[in-house]
């Protein structure tokens, strides 16, 4: 009994153990993330003079009243004040009472004048707005206060006409690989041509390929037909750029199909293009989904692409908020605000569709 | 009787002559049109003179409309053609425009990435190996490379060690799904989002009266009674705060694929290692590490990968100044801030050859399956 009772108190102290150490890493992971997202809806005042952290509920001085010490009390020596004996030198750097009050001397000795302030419970009634996100995503100019209170004038980012930008690079650029991909997969794992083996060994050695390579001679190609700033461009790029995975994972799904279902249809006389769209697309839904989450993640949060073939013809969010931290790297109220737009839709896929996700993941290891 | 034979045969000459042409005038128009409709459809965007919302949302439609129109009518046109002919050509209406697109955008690009890297920056000019010798040997390369050094050592090293530890703890808790749910949360954001999220950690202001450090690192060194640090300025330690950064960002990447891999070892093994009395770290050591081998492999692998190609993160934090600088950074710098594209193709093919080892790697593996 007593080796039992010990075996459960030891498990009990292994799952404290565990779940202690996960919790603190959990934390360490959120608090970053904290901090912006608090800070966005602080006023530009507040978020100048103080750390984010002090929105939370802490205790701090908060000034109760003051005292004005009479022309007749000498300060150059010791003297007695509120019922204690004290100096100029030690209220200077704040004298705290038996019932918790805290005396400070304001200013040089000549102002004669001592704080009074309280530790309270503040963080309460924080001071919260709106304005940040307000001011990041017009185009027109803002207006904003610094820490000094001193009215500050701006132009805006416009990070609304970024997000439809990026909705509109996205959205195509997810779809397009996608379908590009499947006609492809379906055509190396069901019929048969010449060069089949050929043409696949190289997607898969294309898998690896940094896309740096290829930055350089495309952008001398779109140079050529006039195409740098279109959203064509962009599209295309990452469709280029996206397709080897993209092929790669709907083969192997495609490909593990049962072939005895296509057969029959075969033999039904259905052709290829109708037994692609009425069969084979319906059955890969969970593949497609899974790659479509992942390449529309990987396009949305993309910078180097989108700097390289829109530049700043129809900015997408990711340039658009980096152009903020060049521009105003100190701005905390619009970076912390800009970082937020640019985040929740991703954020919103990934969590409604995690499992998804995670299936893509799985199954492509390395993409270039 | 010929007569009736010719008609049971099949339609009358006429009527043959009729239908053809029919279907020669449509096999030519339809084409035509389609590429009229999404010609149009281009000139209208490139033109971008409506409201930007009518603008996004005919981009969207012509982008995907577009590309599904495309396969809907070439394979419509091979369905005409005699069967012997359609079956060698249908093949590549499925495979053909993937093809094309990998040839153009990857196959091709990175032959004539290699013929660039021996020209000067005008690429009319050979200059033989100048652009290696200066992606070898001059010292801002050789920072570059120390630095993406440290990015692939320490980057890779605390995502991997991390996501293991997280998979393995995890793995014994009740509350599994939302410590994963929440490591893995960074792998949505992106590496600018994420740039300004640490940049704000490590934000400094200076010392003087009545200035509050807003920065939590700062406010932290202060508290413990240290000193405000430039954190992103101070080489060679700025290259490890960025890092931290990745370890961010893709330690819940390391985690999931490794927890699955986890889950799959056999309850048994594990339970008969404990009877025999080895201790949580022994059978972690012996049994759990040697049977995840494989995946940990490809997740080192493919972090490492990342780690090489690194960008966002520097070029959003520091611009690579201060000793920051990583070679994807450079290979922007020189196309685009310098204009040296010589130069930044040979950037670009040494990445490309330091990812040659995975690729064979990968090819063989493929080989090996035949699933051809």
């Amino acid at each position: 009994m007593a080796t039992q009772g010990s075996l459960k108190r030891q498990q009990r102290l292994g799952s404290l153990f565990v779940n202690g150490v996960l919790i603190l890493i959990c934390i360490l992971w959120l608090v970053p993330a904290l901090g912006v997202f608090i800070t966005s809806f602080r006023q530009s005042e507040d978020i100048f003079g103080s750390g984010w952290w002090t929105v939370l509920p802490h205790k701090e001085d908060v000034e109760t009243g003051e005292i004005m010490v009479a022309e007749s009390i000498d300060v150059t020596g010791p003297f007695e004040i509120e019922g204690i004996t004290t100096t100029f030198e030690e209220l200077r750097t704040g004298v705290t009472l038996e019932d918790g009050r805290k005396l400070t001397w304001y200013g040089n000795r000549r102002t004669r004048r001592i704080i009074i302030s309280e530790k309270e419970w503040v963080g309460f009634g924080a001071n919260l707005t709106l304005d940040n996100y307000k001011n990041v995503l017009t185009g027109q100019e803002i207006r904003f206060k610094d820490a000094s209170g001193q009215e500050i004038m701006r132009k805006g980012n416009d990070l609304s006409s970024a997000f439809l930008n990026s909705l509109a690079v996205a959205v195509p650029a997810t779809i397009i690989p996608i379908l590009i991909a499947a006609f492809c997969a379906y055509g190396f794992a069901w019929l048969s041509f010449p060069g089949r083996k050929f043409f696949f060994t190289v997607v898969v050695a294309l898998l690896v390929v940094p896309l740096q390579i290829a930055l350089v001679p495309i952008l001398q190609d779109y140079t050529k037909l006039n195409l740098n700033g279109t959203f064509l461009a962009i599209w295309l790029a990452h469709t280029g750029f996206g397709l080897p995975l993209a092929i790669y994972l709907l083969f192997n799904y495609i490909s593990g199909l049962p072939r005895e279902t296509l057969e029959a249809a075969f033999i039904d006389g259905a052709s290829n293009f109708t037994i692609f769209t009425k069969l084979i697309l319906p059955l890969s839904v969970p593949a497609l989904a899974s790659f479509a989450i992942f390449q529309f993640l990987w396009v949305w949060n993309d910078y180097l692409v989108a700097l390289v073939f829109l530049g700043d013809k129809n900015r997408v969010v990711t340039s658009a908020l980096a152009a903020i931290v060049g521009e105003k790297g100190q701005d905390w109220h619009l970076l912390t605000a800009g970082a937020f737009v640019s985040m929740i839709l991703p954020l919103t896929v990934f969590f409604a569709l995690q499992r998804f996700f995670v299936r893509g993941l799985m199954a492509g290891s390395v993409k270039g | 009787m010929a007569g009736y034979q010719t008609s049971r045969d099949g339609p009358s000459p006429f009527i043959w002559l009729v239908n053809g042409l029919g279907r020669l005038l449509a096999a030519v128009f339809v084409p035509i049109v389609t590429f009229l409709v999404l010609w149009q459809g281009f000139i209208f965007l490139r033109d971008n003179k409506a409201p930007q919302i009518v603008m996004v949302t005919v981009a969207i439609l012509w982008g995907v409309g577009g590309v599904a129109l495309l396969y809907l009518v070439s394979n419509w046109l091979v369905e005409k053609l005699p069967d012997a002919m359609r079956r060698a050509i249908q093949p590549f209406i499925f495979v053909g425009p993937a093809l094309a697109i990998l040839a153009w955008y990857l196959a091709i690009p990175t032959l004539r990435t290699l013929v660039l890297s021996f020209q000067d920056e005008t690429s009319r000019v050979f200059v033989g190996l100048d652009n290696y010798v200066f992606a070898f040997t001059d010292r801002i390369m050789l920072e570059a490379f120390r630095n993406n050094l440290l990015w692939m050592i320490f980057g890779t090293g605390f995502s991997v060690g991390l996501g293991l530890l997280i998979a393995v703890l995890a793995d014994r808790s009740r509350f599994e799904n939302v410590y994963k749910a929440i490591i893995f949360m960074p792998m949505a954001i992106s590496f600018v989002g994420a740039g300004v999220i640490w940049k704000f950690m490590y934000t400094y202001k200076g010392e003087g009266i009545g200035i509050n450090e807003i920065g939590l690192i700062n406010a932290i060194v202060l508290a413990l009674g240290g000193k405000s640090q430039p954190w992103l300025s101070l080489p060679p330690w700025n290259n490890f705060f960025l890092i931290v950064i990745m370890v961010w960002l893709q330690t819940g990447y390391a985690m999931v694929i490794l927890s699955s891999a986890i889950k799959g070892i056999p309850a048994e093994l594990l339970e008969a290692a404990r009877v025999d009395g080895a201790s949580e770290v022994k059978a972690f050591f012996r049994i759990t590490i040697p049977y995840i081998q494989g995946t940990l492999l490809t997740v080192i692998t493919t972090i490492i990968i990342f780690s090489l190609k690194l960008f966002d993160i520097v070029r959003v934090m520091t611009g690579g100044n201060n000793g920051t600088n990583v070679i994807a950074n450079e290979f922007y710098l020189q196309r685009f801030t310098y204009g040296h594209t010589g130069r930044a193709s040979a950037i670009a093919i040494v990445l490309l050859l330091a990812v040659v080892p995975v690729m064979i790697y990968n090819l063989r593996q493929f080989r090996e399956r035949r699933t051809f």
